[in-house]
């Protein structure tokens, strides 16, 4: 006996042809999920509206904005010299590697050729930035998934880094360290000493952090065939650095416009095949291998020399004749208020990042002020390929999909 | 192809459209009219000896003095043949719209929706032509052009949703 | 304080007995067990999270559970710069956390609006919710957030519970 109304439906099956049994027809309607701006998953203050049907993400629209701290106007409005903090709250994670693209961007407007020596520093200090921004990516990918253990791994060894940049140039996250034509201070014995400790102690580390991971039957499951892309959709969005190898495309900046040291440095960049997010993952822990051996090749090759172009007009004096000789107060002082006298003209110089191709487009007319500065964010780009990537997944994977873009507010929304 | 080449073949396919092209620090840009911009970027996309597939930004920039106020730079990369081109147009205020590229490179949907935002720049058949990074409504204006001062007219002192969640 | 008293036992010393006045001992309460909402807006944030890692421990101060929900946290650490778009979540996530709340805002962003003076940063955070401890730097080291925290706790302890907060804090009970 069943209780029939207007609301239930009865469930008929015909008992000569049971294959056909047809299911109630239930109203379906897609759901609007809110996910953010306030979410511990949600790498920062992002807002992605998920429509769902069931379980199934059918269309994500991220909504940026939150973060949005007008930062190429205020580019604008100061000198050259004086924007070097601001990128560094850009990707906040790797602070560096910001400085490092806008000092090159910079060099490359101005014609400005680096010493040797300050292009050997560079270049360790950027590896050792791309070796704490994936520890921060494994840590929070891992504790998003649900690995909590390798997040306070990965902070632990952060934490060792964190004590060397300290040493390096007095702060451990937005540095600030790089110059226009070279760098603010050279490396002391001491930090040499335990740049070389670090290298010996991180690798057995690293297998470490695989050993909880790499063959997991939990993380293989929930990493593996989700947010896949193709490497022609992701060409096509502008994806860039790992997230872009995954699908096995052969862009990287550093092999395909070499700068810098690592012409001069053998290594190899990770591919991978399926640009699952397991693939992903994989070529980010296989980069710190790379890292390590950039970071002893350049520790071998570098030699004693200056550490700042000596081009008097653009490049800023050594702190201590500032704070003793006349001159070079003023030099200092007339660098940063006034700015040196840029020609006008425009360049584009990108730079691989950790993330991606962190460019800088920079217009000039002339004077100590950029006159349009833009920011190519590699984060932004990814936000634009997030709703191809997440359609047809389980909502639970939209928080593995946020951790494989890696990415951050500070550089999206800028 | 060396960038003295790009450049006359763009000139050779479109003598109509081409402005100039200028070299400087080992950059191209190449600026052409605007009715013959989408023309000249899928001739830059399918074309074999050209073959850029990656776009690597859209911006803008301001230049109020001129009749045609408003430039959009595009750049786009070639991966296999390692080449980078950056592709201009102009623009008057009055009449601010140019085509989307979004047909051709996806990534530009994002890209185009900051110009937007940013500049005030209409992009004609884009699929989802709305601010990006400030809110929708933000009416102070195009944050980017010259004329809008650095603080803003005063919405970021403004906060209304106090006297909603006043008790 | 002198308030709190530890009685020792007669016979072999150990302490047993402690008398404090009731008010005390739900300050106590309130100020070990502080739980923070998760609420990094930008780079202060990585710091935020540097100090609940294994290093820094900040669950040693009891304020180590952070929650997702603001129906289930005390204290709220606005770690970063507060954008005006953000800013309306900002304070419907204040409004949400129950009574006792407390307000860290952490870093010169939140505290002021640091170098950001452009038309969409709101310079500081006490503009739309009050603020009990602001916490200077940028970003501030983990050690200096402990140091709010701590002050925060400290003036957790001079609060009134059953009577009425005097409206100014007398020069003798300065921290």
């Amino acid at each position: 006996m069943a209780f029939e109304d207007q609301r239930t439906t009865v469930y008929k099956i015909d008992p000569a042809h049971p294959e056909s049994e047809t299911l109630p027809t239930l109203r379906t309607e897609e759901l609007l999920l809110n996910m953010g701006p306030q979410h511990p998953a949600t790498h920062g203050v992002l807002k992605v509206i998920l429509e769902l049907e069931g379980e199934r993400l059918v269309k994500s629209t991220p909504v940026l904005g939150y973060l949005h701290r007008g930062v190429e106007k205020l580019a604008e409005d100061g000198t050259y010299h004086q924007f070097i903090p601001h990128t560094d709250r850009l990707d906040y994670i790797c602070a560096m590697y910001n400085n490092f693209a806008y000092c090159r961007a910079v060099e490359k407007l101005m014609n400005i050729t680096v010493p040797d020596r300050a292009e050997y520093l560079r270049t360790i200090v950027a590896e050792v930035q791309r070796i704490i921004g994936h520890q921060f990516w494994l840590g929070t990918q891992a504790l998003d998934i649900g690995a909590m253990t390798v997040f306070f791994y990965c902070f632990r060894d952060r934490e060792i880094l964190m004590d060397w940049f300290d040493e390096l140039c007095g702060a451990r996250l937005t540095t600030s360290w790089y110059r226009i034509g070279g760098v603010e201070r050279d490396f002391t014995p001491s930090l040499l000493e335990k740049l070389k400790l670090f290298l010996d102690y991180f690798p057995p580390k690293i297998d470490e952090y695989m050993v909880f991971l790499e063959k997991n039957r939990i993380w293989v499951g929930r990493t593996k065939g989700i947010a896949i892309i193709s490497a022609e959709d992701a060409v096509s969005f502008g994806l860039s650095g790992p997230t872009l190898r995954g699908s096995g495309v052969d862009y990287d900046l550093r092999k395909a416009q070499p700068y810098s040291a690592y012409p001069k440095c053998e290594f190899s960049v990770p591919l991978g095949k399926n640009g699952d997010t397991y693939d992903r993952y994989w070529i980010r822990v296989q980069e710190f291998y790379e890292s390590v051996k950039i970071i002893r090749q350049c520790l071998e090759q570098m030699q004693d020399g200056p550490i700042m172009a000596d081009v008097p007009s653009v490049t800023l004096p050594p702190k201590q004749r500032v704070f003793t000789n006349l001159e070079s107060m003023i030099q200092q002082f007339k660098l940063f208020s006034q700015g040196f006298d840029a020609p006008p003209g425009e360049i584009y110089c990108g730079t691989e990042a950790h993330k991606g191709e962190l460019g800088f487009y920079i217009v000039s007319t002339g004077g100590g002020k950029p006159y349009r500065l833009k920011i190519r964010a590699p984060s932004f780009i990814h936000m634009g390929a997030f709703d191809h990537m997440s359609r047809g997944y389980m909502i639970a994977d939209a928080v593995t999909i946020f951790g494989t873009y890696d990415i951050v507010m500070g550089e999206c929304d800028r | 192809m060396s960038l003295q080449q790009l450049a006359s073949r763009l000139q050779e396919n479109f003598a109509t459209g081409f402005i100039k092209a200028v070299e400087w620090r080992g950059d191209l840009a190449v600026t052409v009219t605007r009715d013959r911009l989408h023309e000249v970027a899928q001739f830059l996309h399918d074309d074999p000896a050209m073959d850029f597939d990656y776009i690597v930004h859209v911006s803008s920039v301001d230049w109020p003095d001129d009749e045609e106020r408003f430039e959009v730079v595009y750049e786009f990369y070639s991966i296999k043949k390692r080449q980078r081109i950056r592709l201009k147009t102009r623009v008057p205020e009055s009449d601010c719209i140019v085509d989307s590229l979004t047909d051709l490179w996806k990534g530009a949907n994002f890209m185009e929706r900051e110009v937007y935002d940013m500049m005030g720049i209409r992009f004609r058949y884009h699929p989802d032509l709305r601010r990006i990074l400030l809110p929708d409504d933000f009416t102070e204006g195009y944050p980017l052009r010259k004329d809008f001062p650095l603080r803003g007219k005063g919405w970021r002192d403004t906060f209304e949703f106090l006297d909603e969640t006043a008790r | 304080m002198g308030l709190i008293q530890i009685g020792r036992h007669d016979k072999d010393g150990t302490p047993d007995v402690v008398t404090m006045t009731v008010e005390k001992a739900v300050n106590w309460a309130r100020k070990g067990s502080l739980w923070p909402i998760t609420f990094g807006l930008a780079c202060c944030a990585i710091e935020m999270i540097a100090a609940v890692s294994s290093r820094y421990d900040m669950d040693r101060y009891g304020a180590g559970v952070f929650r997702a929900s603001p129906r289930q946290s005390d204290l709220m650490i606005v770690a970063g710069t507060v954008c005006r778009r953000m800013a309306p979540v900002i304070r419907k996530l204040y409004d949400q956390m129950p009574e006792p709340k407390y307000v860290i805002a952490m870093g010169s962003c939140a505290t002021s609006g640091n170098i950001y003076d452009s038309y969409s940063v709101v310079q500081g955070v006490d503009r739309f919710v009050p603020v009990d401890i602001y916490v200077p730097g940028c970003p501030p080291t983990p050690e200096a957030l402990f140091d709010g925290i701590l002050k925060l706790q400290a003036r957790i302890m001079l609060k009134r519970v059953f009577l009425k907060q005097p409206d100014q804090v007398k020069p003798s009970l300065k921290i």
